[in-house]
């Protein structure tokens, strides 16, 4: 048996022992429940094995709502843990555990998801394609972060949860001083969803740079669809950084190597070095996309056109150069001279110089416009003051020897709630209720929206403005508890009472999709946001071909011309379409890495060795097979068309 | 049709200047250079490679996605500076 006792969790306590029955019981259910219906074949038919854009978006959209109450419940209870001065609600490692997973899976598995989501189901439409350039490997891109993230998500329960925080600064996160496997399942999981990430990355640039319809140049693109193109050239150039530091972490926890460890030559900074290098890019890899989600909402709802796309873009290709360049303001107070922190210190601060272009922007889009007050619209609204003051906050870190104040306390960790939440979170639940209608012909209730929306802006000020008080007080970030004398309790209550204003948020945000699927009317027109970009041009729900005729485009706002007497979208007849084949291939090479990983965490070698054949067999597999993919038929076009307009006649 | 246009002069050259910045390369560690000098030869002649196998093999320039590939091929030149010398700027040549 004693081979069975590396699956023990090191530091349990009744919490993990009942997660552990409720993980159990919760999948014997879904087994049970889906085998009772007998929907096996369906969900393989329709969902495992597909290859089509817009269902593997809704795949990451529901993983990513999944991972979003999973890391919610973490931030619960660290709140309800700092609640009062010495609560014995959770101890020093249960907390350290929280903290860690609750940074990995917020970034890594709910708003990257969450994102790749949205950019999933719309960018294609966006520019009036049929699919993504590469289907099969958007596939395995989704299956690689889905187990990935389900790898991750089980530490907890089966072996121990990593521990070092979501950074793994060294020498905390070496076998010396994280003896669990804890650590591991951090190096593998994550490493697993890097390179689906990575994937996607090539994937949408090859996609938005070969596949946009007739006459729609790179300036005529929508905002989101630049966004995009950004977002993920970032993703090519930030992700092998992660891939080689995780790696390198891997050997050094595993194999013995000293990469980074204090001694031998090895480094403990590096990892920090590394770690930034690619940290710093993907905080713009979340950010970039929320502002082109914003600016589609805020020209839709303000009813004019964007104001200064030429700057928009400009200012985005800006941002993504920077974020390369300012890395080491995450660790000003590591030692380096005054030089290194000066030209750190400018670099970031020049950051705000774009940014706040974008904020001008959309500021004056807004002016003179007919603003209609809908739930995409009011986060929208909602973000621009809230998010400027995360920004400022952020000028604020950027200087050098003012950081020495404000690092590693619950300043810190307001300032990139006050960025993170009203960018991405905002953003991406705006884009989910904004593009709800387009997937499921139904839309959201409002009256509900803006009960989540009021809860949740204001439980999020709640909740984080007070953070900036005691951490300029001098309460450390991290810390599961503080003695009463600090004076640090009623704010940190206030918090708490804050935390729990967000919970009912989501709350409402569940039970509004609960209600609207229930009772919403079916049938709204294609296009119930009077909206600009060709994705409103095709029908709701899309067909699978998306676009029975390639639309032609003059403008960055071709559809909302030709609704007000421009020129024709779709000219010419129906043609045959051709289309991808699904395949059950990437699901299994998900599952498969799934098993490497598990046996990767807990070395055991044998069943790594077979794993790794498995993913080498699935990738020979992928070089020899014959697949042409299949025709859509004038006919069955014609069908299809003539069903879909009846439906929203 | 002369030979002039049907040599492959591209891919003639090509070849030669790769096998050319090799020799240069293992003449690091023929010549038993320092470390330094070393160094900055292996990097020199490492983005040289690395151009002429994009152009000259790849064909960078000669696709109508020529300036898209450029620009990518100058956009991961700048990172990957930044990248090392960033590194080098923050580990060990600034640091007290």
């Amino acid at each position: 048996m004693d081979y069975f006792d590396r699956f023990a969790v090191p530091h349990s306590s009744p919490m993990i022992v009942g997660s552990q029955i409720a993980i159990a019981v919760t999948v014997l259910a879904i087994l049970v429940g889906v085998t009772y219906f007998k929907k096996w074949g369906y969900l393989w038919r329709e969902w495992f094995t597909t290859v089509d854009h817009k269902r593997i978006g809704i795949m990451y959209i529901l993983a990513a709502l999944l991972m979003l109450f999973r890391g919610g419940a973490d931030a619960l209870l660290m709140r309800a843990q700092t609640a009062i001065p010495d609560n014995g609600l959770l101890d020093g490692q249960h907390y350290n555990e929280i903290f860690t997973t609750h940074g990995v899976v917020m970034i890594l598995f709910m708003a990257m998801p969450f994102i790749i989501g949205l950019m999933n189901i719309v960018t294609p439409l966006q520019i009036g394609a049929r699919d993504v350039a590469f289907p099969r490997l958007n596939a395995v891109s989704f299956w690689l972060f889905f187990w990935g993230a389900m790898l991750f998500n089980i530490s907890f329960v089966v072996g121990g949860s990593p521990d070092a925080g979501w950074t793994a600064y060294f020498p905390l996160a070496s076998v010396e001083f994280s003896e669990s496997v804890g650590m591991n399942y951090y190096a593998i999981a994550i490493q697993i969803a890097g390179i689906g990430t990575l994937m996607t990355g090539i994937n949408f640039i090859v996609t938005i740079l070969k596949m946009r319809a007739p006459g729609m140049t790179l300036m005529k693109m929508p905002m989101f669809t630049w966004s995009i193109l950004i977002t993920n050239l970032i993703i090519v150039f930030a992700f092998p950084v992660l891939t080689v530091a995780l790696a390198l972490m891997t050997m050094d926890r595993m194999f013995g190597t000293n990469f980074f460890t204090m001694a031998n030559g090895g480094s403990d900074m590096l990892w920090a070095n590394l770690f930034w290098i690619w940290g710093h890019p993907e905080v713009y890899i979340v950010i970039l996309p929320a502002f082109g989600i914003y600016s589609e909402i805020i020209s839709t709802f303000a009813r004019r056109n964007l104001y200064g796309y030429k700057s928009m873009v400009v200012s985005m290709v800006a941002i993504s150069v920077l974020s390369f360049v300012v890395w080491a303001h995450h660790f000003f107070t590591m030692g380096h001279g005054a030089m290194v922190n000066g030209i750190f210190s400018v670099t970031t601060m020049a950051i705000a110089v774009p940014t706040g272009i974008k904020i001008f922007n959309w500021l004056f889009t807004l002016w003179r416009g007919k603003i209609e007050f809908t739930v995409p619209m009011l986060y929208s609204l909602a973000f621009i003051p809230i998010f400027t003051i995360g920004g400022v906050t952020g000028v604020m870190l950027a200087m050098a020897s003012a950081d020495y104040q404000y690092h590693n306390t619950m300043f810190l960790v307001a300032h990139f709630h006050y960025v993170l939440i009203p960018g991405t979170v905002f953003s991406v639940l705006a884009g989910f209720t904004y593009w709800w209608p387009k997937i499921f012909n139904f839309q959201l209730s409002e009256r509900i929206g803006k009960w989540a929306f009021w809860f949740i802006v204001v439980g999020f000020n709640v909740t984080f403005f007070p953070m900036f008080i005691t951490g300029l007080d001098g309460q450390a970030r991290r810390m599961y508890t503080y003695s009463e004398s600090t004076g640090y309790g009623p704010l940190n209550m206030l918090s708490f009472v804050g935390a729990l204003g967000l919970l009912l948020g989501f709350a409402f945000l569940v039970y509004n999709i609960y209600w609207s699927t229930r009772y919403a009317p079916r049938n709204v027109s294609s296009d119930p946001w009077n909206a600009r970009s060709l994705e409103w041009a095709t029908h709701s729900p899309v067909p699978e071909y998306n676009f029975a005729i390639v639309p032609e485009v003059d403008s960055s706002q071709a559809f909302w011309d030709s609704k007000n007497n421009g020129p024709a979208l779709f000219k010419g007849k129906y043609k045959e379409i051709h289309m991808p084949n699904n395949s059950g291939v990437p699901f299994i090479l998900g599952i498969i890495f799934f098993v490497w990983g598990f046996a990767m965490v807990f070395s055991m070698w044998i069943f790594a060795i077979i794993a790794t054949l498995g993913i080498f067999a699935c990738m020979a597999h992928r070089s020899f097979e014959k697949d042409h993919g299949h025709h859509i038929t004038v006919e069955e076009i014609e069908e299809t068309e003539k069903k879909l307009r009846g439906a929203n006649a | 049709m002369n030979m002039k246009q049907l040599f492959p002069r591209g891919h003639v050259m090509g070849f030669i200047f790769s096998m050319v910045l090799t020799a240069v390369a293992l003449g690091v560690v023929v010549y038993e250079l320092s470390f330094k000098t070393g160094m900055i030869v292996l990097l020199v002649t490492a983005f040289m490679q690395a151009g002429v196998q994009l152009v000259m093999f790849m064909h960078a320039g000669e696709s109508e996605d020529k300036k898209a590939i450029y620009t990518n091929v100058y956009y991961a030149l700048f990172i990957a500076l930044v990248t090392i010398f960033g590194t080098l700027l923050t580990m060990i040549w600034g640091y007290q």
